[in-house]
């Protein structure tokens, strides 16, 4: 049903002893994971394990503390630009403007992001095809969710990094969710998704809570 | 260059729109222009004398009450996450949504200015000097205001706060703007005060820009 | 464990300054004051009132002065990530803020009877109230935001574009004061100082800045004792959890 998207590289991406430090407070440290074209990582842990804050790492939002991210074998610290040019970032929230419409939404992230002209795709792939005229306000907070992920087929990007995905969707868009990613993983894609829940496909699992700090007195200046 | 087109026409589109801060800086404008009258009375020879200063005190507070929105609906949205690892470097990012605020809330004040002044009864002489420290001027406002509203983005009470860290920032540029319209009404040159009024906007676009972006990185961390 | 080092090494050196400091600030408070109030002469033209200025001078002096400290940590905060840069931007604050409240309110008790009215929008006074305002908006930026190392980023971007603003500041005031006042207007310093009125506002120039000194350590050496708490119990309530999970 969806497109599929075209793989640009055959890097991998992976982490060596990252540590990550919000409101200057460590919240893991020596974290290593690696993944390959075609594989998927979960992230589990409880709530404040650091899951979210991994995916910002990763998409270049957040410095490690210490340690570092590698894509393709080079440093994100030293070549950013390449890494951000091919990945996707669902965050846990949608970044749709409620006043427009479902696809002007998307219409304005495929142009922001220079590949105009998919918008019908990421509707299609999302089974949003309906709802294309609907202000994104109107929509319900799964249709909205759906909306949010449609973003991933705007453009081909290598990795996906996604948080809680399937919150608010139903069975039937939980199936497209995971057909979608499925194809993307056929194709040499990687995904590294933060989920509580199961996602009804083969992959690693990196439980995060084994990289909690600890350290006993860390810089408390 | 397709991305910055995109992202003008969307900020500039939602402002425009019903809900948007146009409409409301244009009335805000209007409204507290209508008000000084009542305070220092209708006498034409007064409201000449303080027309200059009205107009432009109206019209910094006009472009300073939507600089609130500026990040902050993005911030909340996680559309600024998105944006700030797309194809714009950060400043360039800044640069261009501050254009689109000043496209959105100073642009229309220029037409409404020159009716409001004459309601003041401000002299035929002035009107040029008037619309050019405002074309001059009002740039410095969107760009100053836009480290205010980076530096508060996400914050409880950032609209006080907001005003706090811009108005004393607001100064110089009330004082040359004014100077010029002052010395045109008394028909003396008004070139200097242009011409300084110009300086303090070309500074306030390169700190505006790179203090505006360094403010926004830390509340994506 | 290099940011661990650093607040210890200073804790010990402003340990043994602060003594010297505090001393050194009653000491020349004493003797400035005693020059300036008993035995410096009345000035011919302003009286008494001249001694106003032994306040007034190193006052305004030290609210700039202080801006500058701030800009500075702000620039070593931003450039080196020195948490300790933050902390003595924080400290410093409030002591300047006080320096332009001081420069303020002497300026209007000599302004009164030069002037015959508390207030003139003259461009130092007005300068100097610009100035008060931008402290107050650093100290708010640090008080509105929770997490402090944000807060003290931000605060220091602030600092440094404020500095950035102040000659702007300065010369569009000095603009705008002559536009609007083209006759003589009236400076606050001489083009000489007689040598018995040096000898006091150097005395007192000397006890603002050590004040300043004594102080702002004072401030430093809390604002880091707070913090080791606030780590000590984050630690405490770390292990509680660890043992209640055991």
């Amino acid at each position: 049903m969806g497109p599929n998207p075209t793989v640009q590289t055959q890097d991998g991406f992976e982490a060596r002893s990252l540590a990550c430090r919000r409101a200057g407070r460590l919240v893991f440290e020596g974290l290593d994971f690696s993944l390959a074209p075609g594989q998927l990582l979960v992230l589990t842990g409880a709530n404040g394990s650091g899951k979210s804050s991994l995916l910002r790492l990763a998409a270049g939002l957040l410095s490690p503390a210490g340690g570092a991210l590698l894509r393709a074998g080079v440093d994100l610290a030293k070549d950013r630009d390449s890494h951000l040019a091919d990945l996707h970032f669902v965050g846990h929230k949608n970044a749709l403007k409620p006043t427009l419409s479902a696809a002007a939404n998307l219409e304005f992230w495929a142009r922001f992001l220079g590949d105009a002209g998919n918008v019908e795709q990421g509707l299609d792939a999302m089974g949003l095809g309906g709802l294309a005229d609907l202000p994104a306000g109107e929509l319900s907070a799964g249709q909205q969710r759906r909306l949010g992920l449609a973003r991933l087929f705007l453009r081909p990007a290598t990795l996906w990094l996604l948080d809680e995905p399937t919150v608010g969707l139903d069975q039937a868009s939980r199936t497209r969710l995971a057909d979608a990613m499925r194809r993307h993983l056929e194709c040499g894609g990687m995904i590294l998704a933060a989920t509580h829940e199961d996602l009804g496909l083969s992959g690693g699992v990196l439980e995060l809570e084994r990289f909690a700090p600890r350290t006993a007195l860390e810089e408390w200046l | 260059m397709r991305s910055i087109l995109a992202l003008l026409g969307r900020d500039v589109g939602l402002s425009w729109a019903a809900g948007g801060s146009t409409r409301l800086a244009l009335a805000f404008f209007a409204l507290t222009v209508t008000l000084f009258p009542f305070g220092v009375g209708p006498g034409a020879a007064t409201l000449a004398k303080v027309a200059p200063g009205v107009v432009w005190v109206a019209a910094l507070l006009a472009s300073m009450l939507s600089l609130d929105r500026m990040f902050e609906t993005d911030f909340e949205d996680g559309s600024l996450d998105l944006l700030a690892i797309g194809p714009l470097p950060l400043p360039l990012l800044v640069l261009v949504k501050t254009v689109a605020h000043w496209v959105s809330t100073a642009l229309p004040l220029l037409v409404l200015a020159p009716v409001l002044a004459i309601t003041l009864q401000l002299e035929s002489t002035a009107y040029p000097a008037l619309l050019a420290s405002l074309v001059i001027g009002t740039p410095a406002l969107s760009f100053i205001g836009a480290i205010g509203a980076a530096l508060t983005t996400g914050l409880r009470r950032a609209g006080v706060l907001l005003s706090l860290i811009v108005l004393p920032l607001y100064v110089p540029v009330l004082i040359f703007a004014t100077g010029a319209v002052d010395a045109a009404r008394n028909g003396f040159d008004t070139a200097p005060h242009l011409m300084f009024l110009g300086a303090v906007t070309l500074v306030a676009v390169v700190v505006g820009c790179w203090a505006a972006a360094a403010a926004l990185r830390l509340h994506l961390e | 464990m290099h940011k661990f080092a650093n607040p210890t090494r200073f804790l010990k050196l402003a340990a043994a300054v602060f003594p010297w400091a505090a001393g050194l600030t009653i000491a020349l408070f004493a003797a400035g004051l005693v020059m300036a109030l008993v035995f410096s002469p009345d000035d011919y033209q302003q009286g008494s009132t001249v001694r106003i200025m032994y306040l007034h001078v190193p006052a305004a002096w030290m609210a700039l002065f202080t801006y500058t400290v701030l800009a500075a940590s702000g620039a070593a905060s931003l450039i080196w990530k020195h948490p300790l840069a933050d902390v003595a931007g924080k400290a410093a604050a409030p002591i300047g803020a006080m320096f332009t409240a001081l420069a303020l309110v002497t300026g209007m008790l000599w302004g009164e009877p030069m002037w015959g009215t508390w207030w003139v929008w003259d461009a130092r006074l007005t300068s100097v109230l610009v100035l008060f305002f931008l402290y107050l908006g650093y100290m708010a930026v640090w008080d509105a935001i929770d997490n402090r190392a944000t807060a003290g980023k931000a605060a220091a971007i602030l600092a440094v574009v404020g500095f950035i603003n102040v000659p702007i500041i300065k010369f569009s005031v000095d603009w705008w004061n002559t536009l609007h006042q083209p006759a003589s207007v009236f400076r606050m310093d001489g083009p000489t100082i007689d040598a018995s009125m040096l000898w006091p506002l150097g005395l007192m120039f000397g006890a603002f800045n050590a004040y300043f000194v004594t102080v702002l350590i004072w401030r430093i050496r809390a604002e880091l004792q707070a913090r080791r708490v606030r780590a000590l119990e984050d630690l405490l309530v770390r292990q509680t959890e660890r043992e209640s999970a055991v």
